[in-house]
């Protein structure tokens, strides 16, 4: 029986990375404390259980918004003997799942060295527009700010629509995936309103007390939250007004380019501006950031993203603003090339982070309406 | 304003609001700033009527007469009155410098009426005081370790820092601390044991490596009227694992009143059920500290796994009492006949660890009156048990202004806030978050009236 149990524990400590076994090791301090308990929803998740396997670990890893908050306020943090810093050993085992649950599996090794993944992909796909212009029309030239005077309609939706039909498939298997190992059950309505409001508002970059996460210090701040709203909700209108373009063409017959009034490029254009400034501002935050914050061997990922939806959204806006110039045609390769950059990534770059997150919040609203199975009195 | 911990920053705060230019010593370097603040989590309320965190009431004369009986009567009561009014109205001002509370945590239903809450414990409070003076224009000074105090008359002149610095001003707040983290004057104070050892070698200390008692002793020299015993303190049981300083809470042991605890002898020495464990646990510190060696054994079966607050370091888990006892250093025979008297002498009763129930033993010494259940099924688990001081209760002789006194006359212009002083109101004995009542109160009626006295100079 003793050996069993001893051969249990080593089985469990060897199925954890050594990231996860400091996981489990800071929970266990945390879980003796409690403190942070206000701050979010890791904590509360936490004080259920009295272990932490790796399906456990994994998700409060996810669940984990990486606020900074609990550091900062951390009596054990560096440098205390315990040592405990929750927001960098998440986030460490957070970059582990994105890479044990991409689909295909092989492709998990895209998110170490991410950086040059999203340079890459974007290069690759820079190039492969400029190719393909030079070799559907033996020149790049622009037309009355036509687009499909450069590149056919028909081209571009094959393309793009593979590409992003490829990227949602595979982004949904790592959804299901994930899914399945952190929840042995399903989810009610009300926990899917619960989780879609807490991933929608960004509850838990409010920290508990609504002045927001800390940044570079123990300060509080609510504009990280708020260039996300504008990177989130600039990348909704940006992808609402492809969608509405795309009726346009096929249902109402009518082909771009769309008057400056049109809904189109209403949304396209505050799509783009909040893709702008988001961005912006989550760069200049990140830039900025606490040391302490975070896994720092992750940051060229973060950035990469950052970048890339900045330069996304830059070349979109100048694409409108110069389409009846001789610059249209390179501006819209370009263009093209950012966004195929993007969807080309999205299941191997940190886009698929909200995809982890959502599958967490949701895990959190299903477990928090169970009741709690540990009666432990009173401290 | 000397010290850095919450009773020097309400008192800055205070200070900084009656209109004074402050500067602030903090001894420790800013990554250790805060002394033992860092390590608390609530502050005990006087409230007529449920308030944004605060259940129910605890009216003044509730808070008054828990606190008589934690001190024995070893206590001042117009000093108490003033700490327990003033915990009433406080936190509205708390709230302006940035603290946030919040709901009661998980496993602290008992102090739900009580207790206010920091969001983000001590540290958080902490962080957002020094942002607040920082921000109203505190000088902050770390690593400014004061030594000696320079006194003309018994008015304040000027400290002199350790590193040769010497800051002259009107007028001074003493909030540095107690003498928990100087062992060798805890060594002192307790001597030698019957046993031929010196139980303070044997002591953890909860909080911060800082509060070394160099200006309490350097005061004390001086003249400054003292108050209290040098051996009471607030001192729990906690995992003999600890280390030496900063443990802080997670270092308690919580299974105390759920199984037997027994000292190097494997003796049991103390009913374990007497009370509540929050209730209790700050008198196993000393318990603990009477016994040999100052070390004891809290052992439990696998039916209370689940019924207390997760430890922090495992628990020794056995399948059997020998090898618990060879884990943990005892002499398997003793302890295996120490459980089996225990468990001859449980009588039938219906359980329940939220409650005082009636499981408790007949027949042996010291009896269990409550929470008296076998200990008989595998796995077992140990935890070893350590005296942890928190804070020690000998301090500077105050009154309601909270002057340092001199031969029983007060310093017009020298003021004593926090650790230094809790001593006149806590006698011995601990009720939770009376600190952290008695530091605010008083750091912010010292920094009012040194404002004042720098004013009046």
């Amino acid at each position: 029986m003793q050996q069993l149990n001893e051969l249990i524990q080593e089985a469990q400590r060897s199925v954890l990375s050594d990231q996860e076994n400091e996981v489990d090791r800071i929970m266990t301090i945390c879980n003796a404390c409690r403190y942070c308990e206000g701050f979010c929803a890791v904590f509360p998740a936490m004080t259920r259980r009295l272990q932490f396997n790796k399906a456990d670990i994994n998700y409060l890893a996810n669940l984990c918004h990486n606020c900074g908050a609990c550091l900062h306020s951390c009596q054990y943090a560096p440098p205390n003997e315990f040592s405990v810093n929750v927001p960098q050993a998440m986030a460490a085992v957070r970059q582990e799942t994105y890479i044990e649950y991409a689909w295909p599996k092989s492709f998990g090794r895209l998110y170490k060295n991410n950086g040059i993944t999203v340079g890459l992909a974007s290069s690759i796909a820079l190039a492969f527009f400029l190719w393909l212009s030079i070799a559907s029309k033996g020149s790049i030239e622009a037309v009355d700010g036509n687009f499909y005077a450069v590149f056919p309609h028909n081209t571009l939706v094959l393309i793009f629509g593979a590409v992003f039909t490829f990227s949602i498939l595979a982004l949904g298997i790592g959804f299901y995936n994930f899914w399945k190992n952190i929840s042995k059950t399903g989810a009610s309505i009300a926990a899917i309103g619960e989780s879609a409001h807490d991933a929608l508002t960004m509850k838990y970059l409010g920290g508990g007390h609504g002045e927001g996460c800390t940044n570079e210090d123990d300060g509080f701040t609510l504009w990280r939250k708020r260039f996300h709203h504008f990177t989130f909700y600039g990348f909704m209108l940006c992808f609402a007004s492809t969608s509405v373009a795309t009726v346009y063409h096929y249902v109402l017959g009518l082909d771009a380019p769309y008057a400056l009034n049109s809904l189109p490029v209403i949304l396209g254009v505050f799509g783009g501006l909040g893709l702008l400034l988001g961005p912006f501002g989550l760069l200049f935050l990140n830039l900025r950031r606490n040391p302490l914050h975070g896994d720092a061997r992750q940051k060229p990922m973060d950035r990469a993203f950052i970048l890339l939806l900045f330069l996304i959204s830059l070349s979109g806006l100048l694409l409108l603003g110069y389409r009846d110039s001789p610059w249209m045609a390179y501006l819209l390769i370009v263009h093209l090339g950012f966004v195929m950059g993007l969807f080309l990534t999205m299941p191997y770059g940190k886009f698929a982070h909200g995809v982890y997150r959502v599958a967490a919040l949701l895990k959190n609203a299903v477990e928090k309406r169970q009741p709690n199975t540990l009666k432990l009195g009173s401290d | 304003m000397i010290g850095g911990g919450n009773a020097a920053l309400c008192a800055a705060l205070m200070a900084r609001e009656s209109g004074a230019s402050v500067i602030l010593l903090e001894a420790a370097p800013k990554e250790w700033r805060g002394g033992n603040s860092s390590h608390t989590r609530n502050i005990r309320c006087m409230h007529e009527e449920p308030q944004d965190v605060l259940l129910e009431s605890y009216p003044e004369e509730e808070y008054w007469q828990d606190l008589l009986k934690v001190t024995g009567g070893i206590t001042n009561e117009s000093l108490a009155r003033i700490a327990i009014r003033e915990s009433a109205t406080c936190r509205t001002w708390m709230q302006k410098y940035g603290v946030h509370f919040q709901a009661p945590l998980s496993g602290t239903l008992h102090l739900s009426r009580t207790n206010a809450f920091f969001m983000g414990g001590g540290k958080a409070l902490v962080n957002a005081y020094y942002r607040s003076a920082e921000k109203v224009g505190v000088d902050i000074q770390y690593n400014a370790e004061v030594v000696s105090i320079e006194l003309s008359d018994n008015q304040f002149v000027a400290a002199n820092l350790k590193d040769g610095r010497r800051i002259a001003a009107k007028s001074c707040v003493l909030a540095a601390g107690g003498f928990e983290s100087n062992i060798e004057w805890q060594r002192e104070a307790w001597g030698i044991d019957e046993n031929g050892s010196s139980p303070a070698d044997n002591f953890l200390i909860r909080g911060t490596t800082f509060n070394k008692g160099v200006l309490l002793k350097h005061m004390i020299a001086t003249g400054a009227d003292q108050v209290g015993d040098p051996t009471q303190a607030h001192m729990a049981a906690i995992d003999a694992r600890s280390p030496l300083y900063d443990g802080g809470i997670c270092t308690r042991i919580d299974c105390v009143s759920l199984g037997i605890v027994v000292n190097e002898n494997a003796k049991r020495f103390y009913d374990e059920g007497e009370d509540f464990w929050p209730k209790r646990y700050a008198i196993w510190g000393r318990l603990v500290a009477q016994q040999p060696d100052q070390i004891a054994y809290s052992i439990i079966d696998s039916k209370s796994i689940g019924r207390f607050m997760p430890p922090v370091f495992s628990g020794n888990e056995s399948n059997s009492l020998d090898e618990l006892a060879s884990k943990l250093g005892l002499d398997a025979e003793v302890l295996k006949s120490t459980v089996q008297e225990f468990n001859a002498a449980c009588k039938p009763g219906v359980f329940d660890h939220t409650a005082l129930d009636n499981c408790h033993t007949e027949g042996i010494t010291p009896e269990k009156t409550h929470w008296a259940t076998t200990i008989e099924v595998p796995p077992f688990y140990g935890y070893p048990l350590r005296p942890g001081v928190t804070f020690t209760y000998l301090g500077l002789k105050t009154d309601a202004s909270s002057a340092v006194f001199f031969d029983g006359i007060p310093s017009k212009n020298l003021f004593v806030a926090g650790e230094m002083m809790a001593g006149n109101i806590l006698g011995k004995g601990y009720t939770a978050g009376i600190g952290m009542a008695i530091g605010t109160a008083f750091g912010r009626i010292a920094g009012r009236n040194a404002a004042s006295a720098a004013e009046k100079d």
